[in-house]
């Protein structure tokens, strides 16, 4: 309390220096009203980014959602179902990326990049798990970006300035974007694995540690030329692919010894043995 | 398209993008020497000899600064216009360092502070984003920051020189930045720590006036300039 009576001291005395200084300084100066303009420049900018993250933080939030809504598939009969069911979810995020679209018309995409880079991450991290439990594959930079096509309302348009027709407003997604995604993905291509061995599927871990592999490849391959973050990344996509490739070892040598039922469990334990070794080494 | 296509889609973006960080970070390190030169040519104005002769070194740092142009024309060169932001990490530091001389050059000139359209001018930049390679907002007002300590020291050191009317311009032009800058509502970025320096530089050409004037050689100056 103390402490800000004397704060409020401390300015007040700044303010009643004030006036000396203000009979030099001329409140209508050049300088002053340079800085005016600059004011609202910034905050201007300022109010866009904030706006951005917001966005940003709504479609990680969603996009997580859908990729636990998407776990589920291991353990419920009807994959159709939730396959569905988060592809409205996704629909929903995507007319977030829209809003983004929207507040960078006419911007420069890499002034506010920093802003929502996570949750385009989160995004493609969503969008390509769910394209790979519906084909078994990577989803390409294209294809992501393809679905990133907005039309903009006529009627909206029309408050701010005559448009004539609905304007058509894309957004790309950066390719490191796609990559971090991309490497995100693997560790939930690895949580697939081990749940569905829960559930006594046998042949998706097989699949999983292809697929993990042919990833693990592309990004052997980009290596360090990548941007730092992709290096970074890089560890802990080692760590997912040898889980994957300790779970097929594992089905491989003692499952056809064990009862389908028993299964997870030993899976889940000599799991778990393998990840401490790991971590101390890490 | 399969794993590996993708992946070598994408190989071949990253090092292309890589070409284009070569390209430009030789250019911009050119730009460096040259600012260097600038303000070795500036620096010696504290020297008690320098003080004489400001008009020819600013001068001569106007004909640097043509140097200065070739190499801006040629970073324009090395991107594609509209992802100015994507590489700007690479040349914010040299603008800014540019800005700064081309508003102390301004500065001792002609005592004012130089506006975001004359240091455009200077570098043969514009000052628009849609107009092409321009000189962020941020980037200005961090140039005149700079400028603000290099002042302060120049307060002190035109005393040592004789010259005890100068630090009270200055203490003035200060303190008209001073108030420019508490309209601006800062991020806690780095243009906010820069601008938390600023009042160490508003101090410090206080406590030279101050000394003037306890000693009435502020006074002496403004009346007839003789000592």
């Amino acid at each position: 309390m103390s402490k800000r009576e004397d704060e409020g001291c401390h300015r007040k005395r700044k303010t009643e220096a004030g006036p000396k200084s203000e009979d030099c300084v001329n409140p209508n100066s050049a300088v002053i009203a340079a800085f005016k303009v600059f004011q609202q420049e910034l905050d201007t900018k300022h109010d866009k980014y904030e706006r951005l993250v917001k966005i940003s933080r709504d479609i990680t939030i969603e996009s997580k959602r859908t990729i636990f809504l998407l776990h589920r598939v291991t353990s419920v009969p009807d994959v159709e179902e939730i396959l569905n069911e988060a592809d409205v979810k996704l629909d929903s995020v995507r007319q977030k990326i829209g809003q983004i679209a929207e507040e960078l018309k006419g911007e420069d995409l890499h002034q506010f990049h920093r802003a929502f880079t996570p949750g385009i991450q989160e995004y493609v991290e969503a969008v390509s798990f769910h394209h790979f439990i519906k084909h078994r594959s990577l989803i390409s930079l294209e294809e992501i970006n393809a679905r990133l096509v907005f039309m903009r309302e006529n009627n909206k348009g029309e408050a701010e300035v005559a448009w004539t027709g609905p304007s058509v407003l894309t957004f790309h997604i950066t390719p490191t974007d796609y990559l971090l995604g991309v490497a995100d993905l693997t560790g939930e291509l690895m949580r697939m694995c081990i749940s569905s061995v829960g559930n006594g599927d046998i042949d998706t871990p097989f699949q999983l540690s292809g697929f993990l592999r042919e990833i693990h490849d592309g990004f052997s391959y980009i290596g360090n030329t990548g941007p730092y973050e992709v290096s970074k990344k890089l560890h802990t996509l080692r760590q997912s692919l040898g889980k994957v490739e300790d779970a097929c070892y594992t089905l491989r040598v003692r499952g056809s010894e064990i009862p389908k039922h028993m299964l997870a469990d030993v899976f889940t334990s000599r799991a778990a043995a393998h990840l401490d070794p790991d971590d101390t080494m890490v | 398209m399969s794993v590996t296509e993708m992946f070598s889609y994408i190989q071949g973006f990253l090092s292309a993008d890589q070409d284009i960080r070569e390209d430009i970070r030789k250019v911009v390190q050119v730009l460096e020497q040259t600012a260097r030169e600038i303000l070795t040519v500036l620096q010696s104005v504290h020297q008690p000899s320098g003080f004489k002769d400001i008009p020819s070194k600013c001068l001569k740092a106007r004909e640097l600064f043509c140097t200065v142009r070739n190499h801006t024309g040629e970073l324009k060169t090395k991107f594609p216009v509209e992802q100015y932001y994507r590489y700007h990490e690479h040349w914010r530091f040299v603008l800014q360092r540019l800005a700064f001389l081309a508003a102390f050059v301004v500065y001792l000139e002609s005592e004012s502070l130089v506006t975001r359209e004359e240091v455009a001018q200077i570098l043969a930049i514009e000052v628009d984003r849609e107009k092409g390679f321009h000189l962020d907002v941020e980037d200005y007002l961090a140039g005149v920051l700079i400028l603000a300590s290099e002042l302060s020291r120049l307060a002190v050191n035109s005393v040592t020189a004789g010259d005890y009317g100068r630090p009270l311009r200055i203490s003035n032009f200060i303190n008209e930045l001073d108030s420019g800058f508490r309209l601006l509502n800062l991020k806690n970025d780095p243009l906010r720590k820069r601008y938390d320096g600023l009042k160490y530089d508003v101090k410090k050409i206080e406590e030279v006036v101050y000394d003037l004037s306890i000693r009435g050689l502020a006074k002496e100056q403004e009346a007839g300039g003789e000592k």
